[in-house]
């Protein structure tokens, strides 16, 4: 032993550091420090836009959601410019456009990037590892119902699956249907409804169990 | 400088089946189907042209198209009526054939 480290250690699970450095983080780490040492940006900004980028949580989309339930001209508007809406509430939906696609009892939206991994994060919160998926993302277009039944959701044969692809500079998030038995519910508690996956359509909210 | 759209709500088109190297935003499984259009999202600058650093040239119309799930897939043998939708570049797209 050359260190003279002689005591036992339990063994480690490899840490971030320890997988391969693929050519996209290096080029990743490459251009930031250019940026950084040309003073194109700051590490201070870089640090806060990250910051403001990992705030993002469900819970902004959730509240628009539930918002728009409450009130038919606020859902309206959703539906017309989603940003704007979340502006409305105080929310930074982000400058790339927001649509809200709209459940209905005969029509279930289900949202995917085939291509990639584009998703609504501004409203949404950083997407789910396996929405990044190859599985999620080649079978959700081609075998929706399967899918979503291996998600918990079993739709009926009358309910037509659209599968919106986010092939553009465009995001979508899904807004779902207030369910039965929330009459009288305020708006914070219909926001605690809508999880992020009744947003990507792969569940759609339920009432509260009664206590 | 921006190109007046082709196409408007309700038109069948078909994707181009058309296989270009580089970056482009049109996935394998819709090209060469038959789709309709759902509205008109507006000029947009165009990614195969912005992925090269090609700022400088003009916008072009994207749309929404809608895909019927049977019509990508005919082997599978839906009996329902699901859907796909894409934003797709007027480029990618072309006018359905009219004779039968």
């Amino acid at each position: 032993m050359s260190s003279g480290h002689r005591h036992p250690h339990p063994p480690q699970q490899p840490d971030i550091e320890d997988g391969p450095y693929t050519w996209h983080m290096a080029l990743t780490d490459a251009v930031t420090d250019l940026l950084l040492a040309k003073g194109v940006i700051t590490g201070a900004e870089l640090r806060r836009t990250l910051e403001t980028i990992d705030a993002a949580t469900p819970a902004h989309g959730a509240r628009l959601v539930a918002r728009a339930w409450l009130d038919p001209d606020f859902k309206a508007r959703v539906l017309e410019d989603a940003n704007a809406a979340a502006g409305e509430l105080g929310i930074d939906a982000g400058a790339i456009p927001i649509r809200a696609v709209e459940n209905r009892s005969d029509l279930h939206n289900v949202i995917v990037c085939t291509l990639c991994s584009c998703y609504p994060r501004y409203l949404l919160g950083a997407a789910p590892d396996w929405y990044k998926s190859r599985a999620y993302r080649s079978r959700v277009v081609r075998e929706p119902r399967a899918v979503l039944a291996e998600f918990g959701l079993h739709l009926p044969d009358h309910v037509r699956i659209e599968v919106h692809d986010s092939t553009a500079e465009l995001r979508y998030m899904v807004l779902p249907l207030r369910p039965a038995g929330t009459e009288g519910l305020d708006e914070e508690a219909l926001a605690a409804l809508v999880t992020r996956d009744c947003m990507i359509g792969t569940a759609v909210p339920a009432a509260p169990a009664e206590p | 400088m921006t190109v007046p759209p082709r196409y408007r709500p309700g038109q069948r088109v078909r994707v181009r089946n058309w296989y270009p190297p580089g970056h482009v935003r049109t996935p394998f499984y819709m090209r060469g189907h038959r789709g309709e259009i759902l509205r008109v999202i507006g000029p947009m600058p165009n990614p195969e042209d912005l992925a090269y650093g090609r700022t400088d040239r003009p916008p072009v119309p994207v749309y929404r198209v809608r895909f019927r799930h049977r019509e990508l897939w005919p082997e599978d043998d839906n009996p329902r009526e699901d859907t796909v939708v894409a934003d797709l570049c007027e480029h990618w797209l072309e006018p359905e054939e009219t004779a039968s």
